[in-house]
């Protein structure tokens, strides 16, 4: 018993003795872009064995809040933080641009395979105007396609979420009913329709009820392999989500000094216009060597982590704003 | 050896007393301490909506607009129908068990439905979405066809619902009624049984006027302990209720409930309304587990007490 007790004391001083040699940062988040963080960070330790970076992907509001109140050394969110959050700080803090991501109407009609949806016909399904599928405003777009004469079942997300957020901004800039109605957030009263917890709920129920609509990440719809809509753009012109459309929707954006841009309805004439940047939070200035870690990280991330991006289905940042981040990070102490 | 037994005795007896009772008030402490933590942290959305917060109908994180009535009704309503099914299929199991099963199937099926109890709420909320929804879908064209002269069967046939988030609560809530019920029967006095069954009287009049009324408070005990189950469930419910903050007779509308709101939504509510609003739910669904609870036991009470007499 003794000797088991002292094995056990030994085994935990030497753990202890691991841990103290190790520079330990905790971050806390947005979930949408948990999985390419996560290799980020794993990455970036077997690089720099003395460095190991925590992530909880616990929702952007709850990393909004715990960067706030400096339970974490940074932040991460879908949707930039707004100046009432930023007053409360107190600190310059930084929203640094990691990836960009995408959000897809996806669908479940039998036989119907390219789906071209209007910013107006898509608002107007939302909001419960439109609810068959053979009405005339989703007709008009799709001609050569028999749409059924069934009920359109609408499904939305439960819980508060950055995909809903970059939906509900997209449908705020398009349809000035929705932007008076409902408006844009993490969650919203939705006029119409069932709430599925998280991607997986929504697209489960979607691939489940004939006629329904909803939106998910267009990194869930390609791997659960569930038809997706190309949505309109402000140039007119029908765009289906892909690493190249969204990268094309950042490309068009006039960046801000801060960053807080959002990149939904954006002009260009291949842009996919249901797209947003993801933010890391960071304060400018950190105790102790937090800030040397992250300044180091944040370049490493800037430049090859970059080149992991695509392989997880999230588009990497346009040079332009790259290059603009860079400097940005050189800040950061 | 030992000079004084009764002496160390009496000693010993003290510091057990007094070990026991502090676990006791720790325990009721801890129950204040929950009570008066979610009051201090639902304060903001009392001061804002007072009394309106629990009757208010609107759910509005935008215009931070916040009432609680549809989640309130959303828990009701679905606990209301998992107690309908749950009550009479485990009861009625219960006596088979107890009553008619030989006892080796009794013992196998026993364990195969207190089984039933250790499965996690996720992995029954996963069969919830991919067995019971599209069944429920299947079934309700039938009950608008032929019930919806009654308003509990009108509207769209999702699948989703309240029908199919009281259907998944009565098969968490079967177990916990079965497994107890079955025990109190057989803790029925075989001489009052057989005395029953002497004077001529059939299996069920003997269960109906020995067992039932013999076991009768400590099955409203279990079903009361099931309900508060289904009361706070929250994983299971909030997969297959549809998550629609709004109020409908139908049985087939979906709905939401006071758990389901607080776990979707607390992780993304950045303002202090609106966390303050989901911890005045918790309050309130605190408070209503209380006076559930409250009411068992008067009830439990009320029965033994007749009993005794």
């Amino acid at each position: 018993m003794k000797k088991l007790a002292f094995a056990l004391f030994a085994a935990m001083a030497a753990i202890q003795a691991n841990a103290a040699d190790k520079i330990l940062i905790n971050g806390a988040g947005a979930t949408f872009p948990y999985p390419i963080y996560s290799k980020w960070f794993d990455d970036y330790s077997r690089l720099h064995p003395e460095i190991q970076i925590n992530y909880q992907s616990i929702g952007s509001g709850g990393g909004i809040s715990n960067i706030t109140n400096h339970t974490v050394d940074f932040g991460a969110s879908d949707g930039p933080m707004n100046d009432e959050q930023l007053a409360k700080l107190d600190g310059k803090l930084l929203h640094i641009p990691t990836v960009l991501g995408a959000v897809v109407p996806v669908y479940n009609l039998e036989g119907v395979k390219d789906l071209k949806l209007s910013p107006a016909a898509l608002s107007d399904i939302f909001l419960g105007k439109v609810t068959n599928w053979n009405d005339a405003e989703i007709k008009a777009d799709n001609p050569g396609i028999t749409l059924p004469d069934s009920p359109i079942t609408v499904v939305h997300r439960s819980d508060g979420s950055g995909t809903s957020f970059c939906f509900t901004d997209y449908l705020s800039k398009v349809n000035p009913q929705w932007l008076k109605n409902v408006g844009r957030a993490t969650s919203v009263q939705w006029p119409v329709g069932l709430g599925g917890k998280g991607n997986e709920g929504v697209s489960g129920l979607v691939k489940q009820t004939p006629g329904s609509v909803g939106y998910v990440e267009l990194i869930y719809a390609l791997q659960n392999k569930i038809d997706y809509a190309s949505v309109k753009n402000a140039s007119g012109k029908f765009v289906k989500a892909d690493l190249a459309s969204v990268s094309a929707a950042a490309a068009g954006v006039k960046m801000p000094k801060d960053y807080r841009v959002s990149i939904t309805d954006a002009s260009g004439k291949n842009a996919y216009p249901i797209a947003t940047f993801t933010w890391l939070l960071v304060y400018q200035a950190n105790k102790g060597g937090t800030g040397k870690v992250m300044h180091d990280f944040l370049k490493w991330m800037i430049s090859e982590g970059q080149k992991s991006a695509p392989t997880l289905g999230y588009a990497p940042l346009p040079k332009g704003v790259a290059a603009m981040v860079k400097k940005t990070i050189e800040t950061v102490k | 050896m030992i000079s004084s037994p009764g002496l160390r005795e009496r000693n010993d007896d003290k510091t057990f007393r007094i070990a026991v009772l502090l676990i006791a008030l720790a325990s009721v402490a801890l129950c204040a301490a929950l009570g008066i933590e979610l009051a201090k942290g639902s304060s903001l959305a009392w001061a804002k909506f007072g009394f309106s917060f629990l009757t208010g109908r609107e759910w509005n994180p935008v215009t931070e607009q916040f009432g609680a009535l549809p989640f309130i009704y959303g828990t009701a309503a679905s606990s209301l129908i998992a107690l309908l099914i749950s009550v009479p299929l485990g009861i009625g199991s219960a006596i088979f068990l107890a009553e008619i099963a030989p006892r080796k199937l009794s013992a196998v099926l026993c364990f195969m439905i207190e089984l039933l109890a250790a499965i996690p709420s996720v992995i029954i909320g996963l069969m919830g979405i991919f067995v019971l929804v599209p069944a429920v879908r299947w079934i309700e064209p039938f009950l608008t066809k032929h019930l919806s002269w009654l308003p509990f069967f009108t509207g769209a046939p999702y699948g989703v619902g309240l029908l199919a988030a009281g259907l998944i609560l009565s098969v968490m809530m079967l177990p916990y009624i079965t497994s107890i019920s079955r025990e109190l029967l057989l803790a029925v006095p075989q001489p009052l049984k057989e005395g029953m069954l002497g004077l001529g009287s059939t299996r069920w009049e003997m269960v109906r006027h020995v067992c039932l009324p013999y076991a009768r408070s400590g099955i409203l005990g279990a079903v009361f302990l099931a309900l508060g189950r289904a009361l706070g469930e929250t994983m299971a419910v909030t997969m297959v209720i549809g998550n629609t903050p709004k109020i409908s007779l139908s049985l087939l509308a979906p709905a939401y409930t006071m758990s389901a709101v607080i776990a979707n939504e607390l992780a993304e509510a950045t303002s202090d309304i609106y966390t303050h609003s989901l911890v005045g739910v918790a309050l309130a669904l605190f408070l209503i587990t209380f006076i559930v609870n409250g009411v068992a036991r008067l009830l439990v009470r009320g029965l033994t007490e007749e009993h005794a007499r």
